[in-house]
């Protein structure tokens, strides 16, 4: 999950800008560290060769200089900003080869499902993805605000229950990655990780199909279950019956998960110990 | 060169080039301290109209402004709270010119229509909770009921207020200290009475034509 | 009857809750004990607790600020302990108890212990700086202390009576609505924070008003020492900002207890709405507590490099800029919501343009050691320590304001390590700087310099051991708040990291021993004259510690740097004439701050817990409490001319003392 070690062109593009950006300032800071040491050290009192010179508070060219130096260091920094920020921009389409994948993303307590609405087919913690596609993620909470975030593949975004998010990324080598989810969600937080595959081309319509042919089925009943707080340790995949379901979701038509249920919860990791019997 | 010519000079250091004579009197302490009471209490209102402003469209397909509001008890309000304001007005005066009768005779009125108010303003809301428009209803809803009866919980405690203002001029006269905390329930009663303005305003005038 | 209160609040079945719980219970009641046995109680409540004088009560808020670094940092220790062990396991904490440890160690940190130690500094050191007896209102002002030490108490009951808010220090909706938070955590949290927020802005109301109308005799704004400059700014941050938190936490409040739909999922709650309101407050909150810091680096490096502080008017007006532009970036802090393009561009330029002024400061202070005579007595070492860590910490803060950085960022580690960089860096090191440098003032004797060096040598290497890794962590796409972890390369990061935690926790220790053996050396310690560190401005004209009323005559002040300009006089001329003493009126003690915020813990407490009848009789308390402040016929007391004289005449002899053994 290293960002320094980018599988895509949203993630090398973000960590340019994130090497260029310290580089220029290190440029400013190394100096002056290197000046609070000197000064610090040559006008320590026991030095006689230093000049006293108490009456030294004010210069105005020094002033023009240190006004100058964060000013025109912010005015590049913030030329990088303003064009990062358009260039970069999560909602903003990425070119790649072959078709776009369109995956829909819920957020749930405490797991990522994502919704192929096109293959009709649906996973859970698992994203499976052909390599050099543009990938356009439609992105919504079943729950609580999370952050839906592959860090070698670039930008996070948040996802929030009632509203759509946008993210567009590409994988660029075939392989294996990880994602998680980068806003604490509560109690299963920790759980929220998800594998992502980056596949060959011909590879993702083999694994569309074998996953199509799921015993599961995902619908707005099963949805129901997988909204209950739950942490997930497999990887279940499902055959996507209502492709409308995301829209659903999204539009509050299903309505968010329920949260921590008082009373016995046989999803829940662990049992409820004394104070939490208060709640 | 001493500091007194440097005065009469006009030194370039002194903002304004007059000396600072040194700190101010109580009073103007106390009214300055309580200005900058009242500018934070604006800021707090602030945010309820914020919120307000955002959630105005989000009646979950429930009752909008417009079929809600009536107009004729928001003006008997504005006229009541208005009207408490000028004879809050004339209490001060009496005050200043220490006049005990016409000093308790001006804050009781100014209580009673101040209490005139409440009381519209709580059969509005009853009157809403009763037709299935409350607080929970939707987020709209959620809004108004808070900025309106942020205002209205201020008018209270500023009843209150007033009855212990009385209480104490009657108890102990107009002594400096007590005409200060005037000076400030003065400031404070005024202050409601523009925040009305701007919830009449933004709230029912402008929900209304929606 | 007692509402949601049952015995199953108390956590008879979690060890580490309860035994701290009944450890920390022991020991009050053992110090109770002691006090009253000794006979203290009287001097305590008589000089300590009704009083409304602004050096007890600065005194005061410190001592809350330091406890509670005690039990935040108790803590942060558990946090680094838990991420240290917990790979491929669930640690010593479950997740119930990690969420609410690191919720508890924000909240704690910021509201209870960097704010109320700027805020004491504040309150001890300003009315001095400017010449005059007291702030603009001094029973509010311990109306204040004690609303704030409310909020601090009904935190800490949390830990042993029901739970802590599970949602992080700012409590994001809709995790914190009833629906996901049904305990009393969050509700724990709201009525703290509500409590101790009109303390702060009682606070900021009083330093306002102080610095604006409550100046001596010739100090012009333009003739304040810096501290005042940016307590002005710090304090007007306050007073804009805290009604934003008051109104946004009262909103969830209004969700939570009435089913309003301000934040909910469902009937058109915003969440966007919340993230936006709380950074609103949130950004201008994390500059209330720098520029204070700002302004003790100023005063400690101009008096321990023998200048005056370089580039003055510079310095003031990159203060104002900070606090006018403090206020216009706060999406930075959700750069990630989705805002598109043009708003988070021109956020995070507005988020660079602060950097501007920052490092106006930076370079001022460097000037300020130019050509100065520098004593490294340990306040100056923290200002050095500070220069280099905040300039790194700084240099991540624009990193992550800019977007597309922040979009790898956001929530991560790396964002973790930037805010303790500035504020441990920043805050902390200007707190502990302001601490060392007016302890002589506020108790007549010095802090031991052999046990201060260590301690601050500890701090420096154990934060950077701290946080560093954490840097590196955040690089490699760590997120925040994770109770347990799979991922191996994270591991010998977090490791080194607990590491200098415990190095932080052996420059705390030493801090303790500092405090413990200055006590006992005193004598040895003692500040005679009152003007240890051969200061510039005018507290130091003043005994240590100074007589209630401060100045026998208010000063007249001609220029900046005042008490230098007095002082130099006095070496060639010798001590001015005896001033024409003349009764003195000052205010009288009052519990008022004490009982009310008696019953604003009940109303609290209460509140939480939904006893009703509990809380109307708080509410009646606390309307009667005033009432009976408003009530008393005599609110100040004179010292009559005679005794004022007595006293300074006993600083006058020292001071002259002081002249004839030091002849330039």
């Amino acid at each position: 999950m290293n960002i320094l070690d980018p599988q895509g062109p949203v993630a090398a593009a973000d960590k340019a800008i994130l090497i260029d950006s310290i580089a220029i300032m290190l440029a400013i800071v190394v100096p002056t560290i290197v000046a609070i040491f000197a000064f610090a050290f040559w006008f320590r009192q026991s030095n006689p060769r230093a000049r006293y010179l108490p009456d030294f508070a004010h210069s105005g060219r020094i002033e023009l200089v240190v006004w100058s130096i964060p000013a025109l260091t912010i005015i590049l920094l913030g030329g990088v900003a303003w064009i990062g920020a358009h260039q970069l921009d999560p909602a903003a389409p990425v070119a790649g080869t072959g078709s776009p994948v369109r995956i829909q993303v819920v957020s749930l307590d405490w797991k990522w499902l994502f919704i192929y609405p096109e293959q009709r087919v649906a996973t859970v913690n698992s994203l499976t993805v052909p390599v050099g596609a543009p990938l356009q993620f439609e992105l919504t909470s079943g729950s609580v605000m999370n952050v839906f975030f592959i860090p070698q593949l670039g930008s996070m975004i948040y996802t929030m229950n009632g509203m759509v998010t946008h993210l567009n990324l590409r994988a660029d080598q075939e392989g294996h990655t990880q994602g998680l989810s980068a806003h604490f969600s509560g109690d299963g937080f920790p759980e929220m990780l998800f594998d992502v595959h980056v596949v060959s081309p011909l590879a993702f319509p083999n694994w569309v199909g074998e996953t199509a042919k799921s015993g599961n089925v995902l619908n707005a009943d099963t949805y129901k279950q997988l909204s209950q707080q739950s942490v997930e340790t497999g990887r279940p995949t499902y055959r996507l019956d209502d492709p409308r379901l995301f829209s659903e979701i999204a539009t509050q038509h299903i309505p968010p998960g329920p949260g921590p249920q008082i009373a016995d919860n046989p999803a829940k990791p662990k049992p409820e110990s004394g104070a939490a019997s208060v709640r | 060169m001493t500091d007194a010519a440097l005065y009469r000079q006009g030194d370039p250091r002194l903002l304004g080039g007059r000396p600072h004579e040194g700190p101010a009197s109580k009073r103007i302490t106390t009214g300055y301290g309580f200005w900058i009471f009242l500018l934070s209490d604006i800021v707090m209102f602030s945010c309820f109209f914020a919120a307000y402003a955002v959630l105005l469209g989000q009646t979950a397909d429930g009752p909008k402004g417009a079929e809600l509001f009536d107009l004729k008890s928001v003006a008997a309000e504005t006229a009541l709270l208005l009207l408490s304001s000028f004879t809050c007005g004339l209490a001060m005066i009496a005050a200043d010119v220490r006049n005990a009768l016409w000093y308790q005779i001006g804050m009781a009125v100014t209580c009673l229509l101040g209490l005139g108010f409440l009381a519209l303003e709580f059969r509005e809301f009853a009157e809403l909770v009763s037709r299935g428009a409350g607080p929970t209803r939707s987020a709209f809803l959620s809004a108004f009921f808070t900025l309106v009866g942020c205002h209205g919980a201020h008018v209270s405690a500023g009843i209150l207020w007033l009855l212990t203002m009385m209480a104490q001029v009657f108890a102990k006269g107009f002594r400096a200290d007590i005409m200060r905390r005037l000076l400030c329930f003065a400031l404070f009663w005024h202050a409601l009475d523009i925040i009305w303005v701007a919830i009449f305003s933004v709230v029912y005038l402008l929900g209304s034509a929606a | 009857m007692l509402g949601k209160l049952t015995w199953a609040a108390i956590p008879f079945d979690q060890p580490i809750p309860l035994v701290t719980g009944a450890i920390v219970l022991v020991a009050i009641l053992a110090v109770l004990a002691w006090v009253i046995i000794a006979g203290h109680l009287p001097y305590l409540w008589r000089e300590w607790i009704t009083s409304v004088d602004h050096k007890r009560i600065g005194v005061m808020y410190t001592l809350l600020a330091s406890v509670m670094l005690l039990r935040g940092f108790s803590d942060a220790i558990m946090m680094r302990a838990q991420q240290a062990v917990a790979f491929h396991s669930q640690g010593y904490l479950p997740p119930e108890h990690y969420n609410q440890i690191f919720s508890a160690h924000g909240t704690i940190m910021i509201f209870f212990v960097a704010m109320p130690f700027v805020i004491g500094l504040m309150n001890l050191v300003v009315p001095l700086q400017l010449g005059v007896r007291d702030v603009a209102f001094p029973t509010l002002n311990s109306v204040g202390f004690w609303l704030t030490a409310t909020g601090a108490l009904l935190v800490n009951i949390s830990l042993v009576v029901g739970e802590f808010a599970r949602t992080g220090w700012l409590p994001y909706p809709p995790l914190s609505e009833l629906t996901y938070s049904p305990g009393v955590g969050v509700d724990y949290y709201l009525w703290s924070l509500e409590i101790s927020g009109v303390g702060t802005l009682v606070a900021g109301i009083n330093l306002v008003t102080t610095v604006l109308k409550l100046r001596t005799k010739g100090m012009s704004y333009l003739r304040m020492p810096m501290f005042c400059w940016t307590t002005l700014a710090s304090n007007l941050l306050i007073i804009a900002a805290f009604p934003i938190l008051t109104a946004t936490l009262a909103m969830l409040i209004l969700d939570r207890y009435f089913g309003f739909h301000f934040f909910t999922n469902e009937a058109g709650g915003n969440v966007m709405m919340f993230m936006n309101l709380i950074w609103a407050w949130g950004h201008p909150e994390v500059y209330i507590l720098v520029l204070p810091a700002f302004g003790i680096f100023s005063e400690v490096v101009s008096t321990f490099s023998g200048k005056p502080l370089f580039g003055y008017r510079s310095m003031v007006l990159a203060t104002m800029a900070i606090c006018i532009i403090s206020f216009m970036v706060w999406l930075h802090h959700f750069f990630t919501m989705g805002a598109g393009p043009n708003v988070n561009a021109i956020f995070g330029i507005a988020s660079m343009i602060i950097a501007v002024p920052t490092g106006v400061k930076i370079y001022n202070w460097l000037f300020t050691m130019y050509g100065g005579r520098i004593r490294f007595a340990t306040p100056m070492m923290w200002s050095i320590g500070f220069m280099v860590t905040f300039i790194l910490g700084g240099l991540t803060g624009v990193l992550v304001a800019v977007p597309p950085a922040d979009f790898l960022l956001h929530n991560s580690m790396f964002l973790i390590a930037h805010f303790h960089n500035v504020i441990i860096g920043g805050v902390l090191f200007g707190a502990f700087a302001g601490y060392t440098y007016w302890f002589p003032k506020a108790f007549g004797f010095r802090l031991h310099e052999g046990w201060g060096k260590a301690a601050f040598w500890l701090w420096l290497v154990g934060f950077y051991v701290a946080f560093m890794p954490l840097y590196a962590v955040g690089f490699l796409g760590m997120t925040r708040r994770m109770q347990h972890y799979d991922v191996s390369e994270w591991r010998p990061w977090l490791l080194v990291a607990g590491v200098g935690a415990i190095i932080i926790l052996a420059g705390i220790i030493c801090q303790i021993v500092q405090l413990a053996t200055s006590i006992r050396h005193r004598e040895e310690l003692r500040d005679v004259t009152g003007d240890p560190w051969d200061g510039r401005s005018l507290e130091w004209a003043t005994a240590s510690p100074p007589p209630v009323f401060n100045f026998a005559v208010m000063p007249d002040v001609e220029g900046e740097d005042a008490y230098w300009s007095i002082k130099l006089r006095a070496r060639e001329q010798g001590l001015s004439r005896e001033p024409d003493y003349k009764d003195i009126e000052m205010p009288r003690n009052s519990p008022t701050g004490f009982v009310c915020a008696f019953f604003a813990t009940i109303m609290g407490f209460a509140l939480i817990w939904h006893i009703w009848w509990m809380v109307v009789l708080g509410g009646i308390g606390a309307f009667a409490t005033f009432v009976v402040f408003a009530w008393r016929d005599h609110d100040e007391y004179v010292i009559p001319a005679a005794e004022v004289a007595r006293i300074d005449r006993l600083n006058r002899e020292a001071r002259r003392a002081s002249l004839a053994g030091s002849a330039p």
